[in-house]
């Protein structure tokens, strides 16, 4: 068939000249790396600033912004001014995380690599972060292999494993709610080991899985399962999907009055969730991996104020893991004297970090040979109001990470160094 | 104009084989130049049916992201090498394509397209949801590309960035070329008459379904080789080399250069790639541009950058 | 084991409408145009998000009428300034634009309103199940389906009996006999297609009491439309509606027996339709090309 093309409306003479006009300023822009300070250490961050996870991946490199601000005030890394390159990887496209990572390092000459918020994008970007043996930082993705069966040496993690969430979410269920659990699991890596580990964590305790289904990513509606849930007849039902899947499954939950028969709870929860759901629909038992109504907890306060002077709003778990990932950099660094990767990789073997950075009733150390920090775990129940309009969580319990984790061993890491 | 096309050809290649050492100094870098010849011959694979044979596919980010798992799997369950990964992720995709191609060849216009979307797909499901086998939503990864061992010598494209980039070279050298020979040749002409006229072809005694289906397994071919080669870029594959996105993406590329040019939706890709990785590095605002330069080629540039300066060329 | 799968037939066909409700506004655009509304999704958003910021002002019924008129609103300037100057040529143009402008909208909305999700207050009386046995029957479902019952009624009877519906229904056939005819089908045009956002709009504000409301919402809800149009057939309104309906109930069935297969049905549907009977249920001879 053919068309007309539609007539352009300017002429060709007029666009060649104005393309070689935005050709030339193109050139001529920043864009053209022009002479690069040398004495500025570099870290870069490739995190999803666009797509469904843009506001964990937001408030986790504004995280890392005050780190670096604090940082320089201090007098920099080894003397120098640090800057921070932010790059958006996207929420899914592992292609363009990996290309980020790869201009960040290759153009950019970044002396540390953070990221990611997406599972699988920090699993690839740590494929590119060991091929070039650059400091690789995961502030916030929480799958296990990337401390476990893929762990690196150059790779660390601030976040916890889903194992380490599960252990700490089941002793309080199973004490407070009973035996009999129904799962509704998001069908994908991070879905599947968390579910794992509540399993295993839940029939320890005498629990047991009275049955589950496996959700797919970006489920619009739930209530198919949470018809099959409600038929299993089980004491909790145990949501461990996210974001907007979480958003959407728990809202469709007490639409349907299930929290009135049945006890809703799961693992991972995030503030920015808890903030998305209308206040009826704030209910159920979760662990959250950082929470900033800490009373007694000394340091917490000024970092509370120096995010709402940046943002307007109360800091989040994920503003919480940027920040110590910008601050492990430097520190690490300052331990090694050396901004070498190697250097920095073993000055963190073990290493704690001090309480103003920790911000927890508990240490906060990276673990040898894993590269797992083990901090603060804090269980406890969403609520519509608090003491303050964003006192949206009430801390029941808190864990040390430490106590709770699985062994080296048990994780699957076997860390290999280069010699 | 011959003359002129020459020319064209020439500094194209010139361009091409010296990429990695000018990149830099306008503030790219090699795995750049990489995508843009990895997406360069994606965006001239779906021109080869949307340009020459004049019908609409939306839906070919299905046979990339099949090249890309094919030779994915190949690499990570199979073990085989680099050349034979790519081979296997064509072979794969051109079946698919050959099959699916054959239920739709009927539909023209809007239906096709909104048929290839929708089959496209299909695609993604099926990799998003067998994560047992394509590693689904997490995408494959624990894989990585292989040194090519020629015997006599060996390529070692997994540590060296440029090494890489010209062995992408070359692979997409070979099938510009084929590409080329195909559009000079009876059955290309025959492409370009069912886009100028399909009534008239059709009068000619062609037979204008089973040559609209040779030209779409062809384009799908060569665009499941873009595919190899990209899971080869990022040593990973996930199933957002299938989604639709990317589709639009090649469309706006071959559109953004000009459709009825050989070279064009190479342009449009470099202009695309570049662009996006130079917004998205400036502002979180990019889609929003990204979405802007769609509406604004389409309403100011329908005919693409070198549509505009060759006009009146035949194609 | 009965009474699960009529459970998940009956919810399947409350979530079925609501696809319809989409895929009817997106079909109105196709069948009139020719134009592939890829930032359908878009304007999905676009009513839910206006809607939360008229609530405060005047409260959910309040917004449930406004938001979709001024989501109406936007997709009549958007056809006027964009879509119009491409109708008569290659529908590769108008699929780009749509798809171009997808992207802005989503990306607009995350910069007027953030990418964090923003929680939605529907009356809280509307949020509660209405019966302990059928505890999946909330008066947010109920609500859902009055609202597009009278959605789908009044679009039809709008087609049906009034002129504008006739001028469009004879458009969809022959639009240049209803030109020459006298019709301003320009005029037709932009109308047709505001309809079709508003309707999008309407299922934005329905769609933010159940779902989150972040930037995204749109993206999965574009492709069962789609669907549900090959499935329905292109050209037939009623057909549409039915393709909604179908893959509503058939997702929900296999939500039972299958889950990992909830959404792949939908797409096995298609794949049947086509096979067995292209131009879609009710689609009708020769709209195919």
């Amino acid at each position: 068939m053919t068309y007309e093309t539609p007539a352009p409306v300017i002429d060709r003479r007029t666009f060649v000249k104005s393309a070689l006009a935005v050709g030339a300023a193109t050139v001529a822009s920043p864009y053209v790396v022009t002479a690069r300070a040398a004495d500025v250490i570099k870290i870069g961050f490739a995190n999803p600033l666009t797509g469904p996870y843009a506001a964990y991946g937001k408030n986790e490199t504004v995280g890392c912004q005050l780190a670096i601000e604090e940082i320089n005030a201090k007098g920099g890394i080894l003397g120098r001014q640090a800057q921070l390159l932010i790059e958006d990887s996207t929420s899914g496209d592992a292609g363009t995380a990996v290309q980020k990572s790869r201009k960040l390092i290759e153009r950019d000459h970044v002396d540390f690599l953070l990221g990611n918020v997406n599972s699988a994008l920090a699993l690839a970007m740590a494929g590119v972060s060991s091929e070039k043996g650059i400091l690789h930082i995961v502030p916030g993705g929480h799958t296990d292999a990337i401390t476990g069966s893929s762990c690196h040496w150059n790779v660390f993690r601030v976040c916890n494993t889903t194992q380490m969430e599960a252990a700490a979410v089941a002793a309080t269920l199973v004490k407070a709610y009973g035996k009999k659990y129904y799962y509704i699991t998001p069908d994908y890596a991070f879905g599947h080991t968390l579910e794992a580990g509540m399993i295993k964590a839940i029939k320890k305790l005498g629990g047991e899985r009275v049955g589950g289904d496996l959700t797919p990513l970006g489920t619009v509606d739930f209530s198919s399962y949470l018809i099959k849930a409600q038929a299993a007849n089980p004491d909790v039902i145990i949501f461990l999907v996210q974001g907007d899947d979480a958003l959407n499954a728990l809202k469709q939950a007490v639409q349907f009055g299930l929290e009135k028969k049945v006890h809703l709870a799961g693992a991972q929860v995030e503030l920015e969730v808890i903030e998305g759901l209308p206040p009826e629909a704030r209910i159920g038992t979760w662990v959250a991996e950082w929470y900033w109504n800490q009373p007694g907890v000394p340091h917490v306060q000024e970092f509370i104020d120096a995010i709402k002077k940046k943002t307007g709003r109360m800091p989040t778990a994920r503003h919480w893991f940027g920040y110590v990932a910008g601050w492990t950099c430097a520190l690490g660094a300052e331990k090694a004297k050396s901004l070498k990767a190697i250097d920095v990789a073993k000055a963190l073997q073990n290493f704690e970090l001090p309480p103003e950075i920790a911000l927890g009733p508990n240490k906060a150390v990276y673990r040898a040979n894993q590269n797992q920090l083990m901090a603060t775990l804090y269980v406890g129940q969403a609520q519509a109001k608090g003491s303050a309009p964003d006192d949206l969580f009430k801390v029941l319990q808190t864990f040390n990470g430490a106590d709770i984790a699985d062994s080296v061993e048990e994780s699957g890491c076997k860390m290999s160094w280069p010699t | 104009m011959n003359a002129r096309r020459r020319a064209l050809d020439v500094a194209v290649i010139a361009a091409l084989v010296t990429m990695p050492f000018w990149m830099a100094e306008i503030g790219g870098y090699t795995e750049l130049a990489s995508r843009i010849l990895v997406m360069g011959l994606a965006a001239m694979s779906l021109n080869f049916f949307l340009g020459y044979t004049g019908v609409l596919s939306f839906g070919h980010a299905a046979y990339f992201g099949l090249g890309g798992y094919g030779a994915a799997m190949a690499i990570k369950y199979l073990g085989l090498g680099t050349l034979p990964a790519i081979a296997l992720g064509a072979v794969v995709a051109t079946i698919a394509a050959a099959v699916i191609g054959a239920l739709i060849v009927r539909r023209r216009g809007v239906y096709f397209a909104m048929v290839t979307i929708a089959f496209g797909q299909v695609f993604y499901f099926i990799a998003f949801r067998w994560s047992a086998v394509t590693g689904g939503d997490d995408g494959l990864s624990g894989w990585r590309r292989l040194p090519i061992d020629f015997g006599f010598a060996t390529l070692k494209i997994e540590q060296n960035d440029k090494a890489f980039y010209y062995f992408v070279l070359a692979v997409f050298a070979v099938c510009v070329a084929a590409m080329a020979r195909l559009i000079a040749s009876p059955l290309g002409r025959s492409f370009v008459a069912i886009r100028e006229n399909e009534r008239r072809a059709r009068f000619l005694g062609l037979d204008i379904e089973r040559r609209i289906w040779l030209s779409f397994v062809i384009s799908c071919f060569f665009v499941s080789i873009a595919g190899g080669l990209y899971a080869l870029l990022n040593n990973f594959i996930d199933p957002r080399a299938l989604r639709f996105d990317l589709s639009g993406n090649l469309v706006i590329m071959a559109v953004m250069g000009g459709m009825r040019s050989f070279w064009g939706p190479l342009f449009g890709a470099a202009i695309f790639v570049a662009l996006q990785d130079f917004l998205s590095s400036r502002t979180e605002n990019w889609m929003f541009l990204i979405g802007l330069v769609f509406v604004l080629v389409v309403r100011f540039f329908p005919r693409g950058l070198l549509g505009m300066l060759t006009r009146g060329a035949a194609a | 084991m009965t009474q699960l799968i009529l459970f998940n037939v009956f919810n399947g066909l409350i979530v079925g409408a609501f696809y319809a409700l989409m895929a009817l506004g997106l079909s109105l655009i196709l069948n009139l145009s020719g134009v592939i509304n890829f930032a359908h999704g878009g304007f999905l958003a676009l009513g839910a998000y206006f809607a939360y910021a008229l609530i405060p002002y005047v409260g959910f019924w309040g917004a449930l009428v406004v938001s979709p008129i001024l989501t109406g609103l936007v997709g009549l300037v958007v056809e006027r300034v964009l879509i119009r100057p491409l109708y008569g040529g290659d529908p590769l143009y108008g699929l780009l634009l749509t798809f171009g402008l997808a992207y802005m909208i989503q990306d607009g909305i995350k910069y007027v309103w953030g990418s964090q999700s923003l929680p939605f207050k529907a009356p809280v009386w509307l949020m509660t199940s209405l019966s302990s046995d059928y505890f999946f029957l909330t008066g947010y479902r109920v609500f859902m389906i009055v609202i597009v019952t009278a959605a789908v009624a009044a679009l039809f009877g709008v087609l049906g009996f009034t002129r504008l519906g006739m001028r469009i229904r004879a458009g969809t056939r022959d639009l240049e006999t209803v030109s020459t005819l006298g019709v301003n089908t320009r005029l037709l045009r932009s109308l047709n297609f505001g309809l079709g956002v508003y309707i999008a709009g309407l299922a934005g504000v329905l769609a933010a009491g159940q779902l989150g409301l972040a930037p995204t919402m749109g993206d999965n809800l574009i492709m069962p439309s789609f669907v549900a149009i090959i499935v329905g057939g292109l050209g037939s309104l009623v057909g549409t509606l039915l393709g909604g309906l179908l893959i509503g109930v058939a997702s929900g069935l296999t939500a039972v027996y299958w889950p990992p297969a909830t959404e792949a049905v939908i797409y096995a549907m298609m794949g049947l339709v086509l096979l067995v009977r292209p131009r879609g249920l009710l689609g009708e001879e020769g709209r195919l090309h």
